[in-house]
């Protein structure tokens, strides 16, 4: 027998999930007189939707488990996918970004990309670990500039004709494979390893980790650099399979990422939360924009219902936290 | 002067001022091997902030802080601590998230597999360290694997106090630990505090309650407005004597009354 405590947390999204999925299959048979699970082609392009912004979110997640924020994952992914996407370009690109770097291996654009995220996540937590900036500022910062060093570095051109070695990692069931590839390592780590550990100490209670003898500041800029990395690989992908690198790429992505987090049952209070719980958050993120594009309901209804559900599951949390602390 | 073998603390004129507050004047302080010693005194007569200066939490503003033989100058209280002195304060410093074994063994886990920040913990060692630790000290936590949380004031403080205990500290200091507990709960503490004594783990106690003091330990200091006024032996004075020396009047009544 199942008893509910003895049910991973996890369970209770995932039903919510399920829910969801059931109710737009029935809303489809009423509305509009299509099923909308028993669509492959449907079912597919909701995957590969989730997979960018999922991939932001395995790095947002550890952020906010250490009751911060990461609020540059957006522009962090232009700004890695224009990078990538110049140094990408195939030997007969028309007009190139850099005609001396034509043809280069895919290891280099791929590394390069993911480099720069690094680089701006360290300068994120460099500065939320010594001078004391909220976070929310810190990343804040990061997401105008990023997004205008993009725009600066092509003067604001797309950049076209990559390699068709470099797009092939983007094409098929690649982004989907990296994805789940990254949750399912992070999820081990912040599990099993001496890393994780420190991230739910950090958030639960940051004093008394310094005491314990963790060096916080260091934790946290590592932290930050894995999301900025992982912000990096989500512009890499993306750049990939969109064939082209653009400034104006994963805008708004940082939201629906932190959404997908917050949806997932991390607690923007920090010291709760697990990437199998936001990898169902991702999911459902897709799920509700995929359903109401099938039943036609235009984008800016759907971005409101999508503000009702961060705010409802935030109250969520906030109630759980105030249970706790009755109880202790 | 006692053999100074024997000594594990000592400090030296220890003056701690705050501006034109002296809250701490020439305090002379000295605790032997294996000794459980209790530092009494009415709300600022200095108790909290002698711990402060001797735990690393703060610096003195002069005098000198001798442990183990050595002078010290602890500029945190994780130099304090890994030198070997152990703290519980009354705000406990758990993880309220984590688990009882990962509070417990928090900046000092046991590794399965050594690789930097991403070594693989050794959850099986760790659960069954908490466990003996934990057995030793009589408390029932029914399960180590829940958060501490949600745990009741009495066993998050025993988990507190098990941390200082189980890591072989040289020396243990324990401001209040019973003041926020019930009658059962601080029982189970001083349980843990008599186990101690056996393991001659040496114990600065401040507390309020002197027939706990009584009770637990071996020599109460006696600190009035700053200074330290008394050094007696426990089971050579009783309650009237050290009341009259915390409140600084020969025998009041009604002083007496609040104390015990």
């Amino acid at each position: 027998m199942f008893k509910r405590e003895n049910l991973p947390a996890e369970a209770s999204i995932f039903a919510v999930f399920i829910g969801i999925a059931v109710l737009f299959e029935v809303l489809g048979w009423v509305f509009v007189g299509k099923s909308f699970l028993g669509n492959p082609q449907r079912l597919e392009i909701i995957i590969l939707q989730v997979c960018i912004f999922g991939i932001i979110a395995v790095g947002v997640t550890q952020v906010i488990i250490t009751s911060g924020i990461d609020l540059s994952g957006g522009a962090v992914l232009a700004l890695s996918a224009m990078v990538a996407a110049s140094l990408a370009q195939s030997a007969d690109a028309f007009a190139p970004i850099f005609p001396q770097f034509l043809g280069l291996p895919i290891i280099i654009p791929i590394t390069i990309g993911l480099l720069v995220g690094a680089t701006c996540g360290w300068i994120n937590g460099a500065i939320t670990a010594y001078t004391g900036i909220p976070s929310f500022i810190a990343t804040l910062g990061m997401l105008v500039t990023a997004r205008a060093v993009a725009v600066i570095y092509t003067e604001g051109q797309p950049v076209f004709s990559l390699s068709e070695s470099f797009t092939s990692i983007g094409s098929g069931a690649w982004p989907v494979l990296i994805f789940f590839t990254v949750a399912v390592i992070f999820h081990l780590v912040l599990k099993h390893t001496v890393y994780g550990k420190h991230t739910y100490a950090i958030g639960s209670n940051e004093k008394a980790a310094r005491v314990a003898g963790i060096n916080v500041r260091r934790h946290k800029i590592m932290v930050y650099t894995i999301a900025g990395s992982l912000s990096g690989l989500a512009g890499v992908v993306m750049c990939a399979r969109a064939t082209i690198g653009q400034s104006g790429m994963g805008t708004m992505y940082e939201l629906d990422a932190i959404s997908a987090v917050v949806i997932g049952g991390t607690s923007l209070f920090g010291g709760r939360g697990r990437i199998s719980g936001t990898v169902i958050g991702v999911c459902i993120l897709g799920v509700i924009t995929s359903g109401f594009t099938f039943l036609r309901i235009d984008f800016y209804y759907q971005e409101i219902v999508k503000g009702m559900i961060i705010v409802g599951a935030v109250m969520l949390d906030q109630r759980r936290q105030a249970q706790q602390r009755l109880r202790a | 002067m006692n053999n100074s073998d024997d000594i594990i603390l000592r400090t030296e004129n220890l003056t701690k001022r705050y501006g034109g507050v002296h809250a701490l004047e020439d305090a002379n302080f000295t605790l032997k091997k294996g000794e459980h010693v209790a530092i009494v005194g009415d709300n600022g007569a200095g108790k909290s902030t002698f711990v402060r200066q001797i735990t690393g939490v703060e610096q003195p503003t002069s005098g000198d802080i001798f442990f183990q033989g050595k002078r010290v100058e602890f500029n945190s209280p994780l130099e304090a601590r890994e030198a070997g002195i152990e703290s519980v304060f009354q705000d406990l410093a758990l993880c309220n998230d984590l688990d009882v074994p990962s509070n417990l063994f928090l900046g000092r886990e046991e590794l399965l597999f050594k690789f930097g920040p991403f070594s693989i913990l050794d959850e099986k060692k760790m659960m069954e360290k908490a466990k003996a630790v934990l057995e030793r000290t009589a408390i029932k936590i029914p399960n180590l694997s829940n958060h501490v949380g949600d745990m009741s004031g009495g066993q998050r403080q025993c988990v507190a106090i098990s941390r200082s205990a189980s890591f072989a500290s040289k020396l243990i200091i324990m401001d209040e630990p019973t003041a926020a507990l019930g009658v059962q709960e601080t029982t189970q503490v001083e349980n843990i505090i008599r186990g101690l004594k056996e393991q001659e783990v040496p114990l600065i106690l401040i507390s309020h309650n002197l027939r706990q003091v009584f009770n637990l330990v071996d020599k109460i200091w006696v600190f009035r407005r700053g200074r330290i006024v008394g050094e007696v032996i426990a089971s050579e004075t009783d309650g009237n004597e050290i009341v009259s020396m915390i409140t600084g009047m020969q025998g009041g009544v009604h002083e007496k009354a609040s104390y015990i």
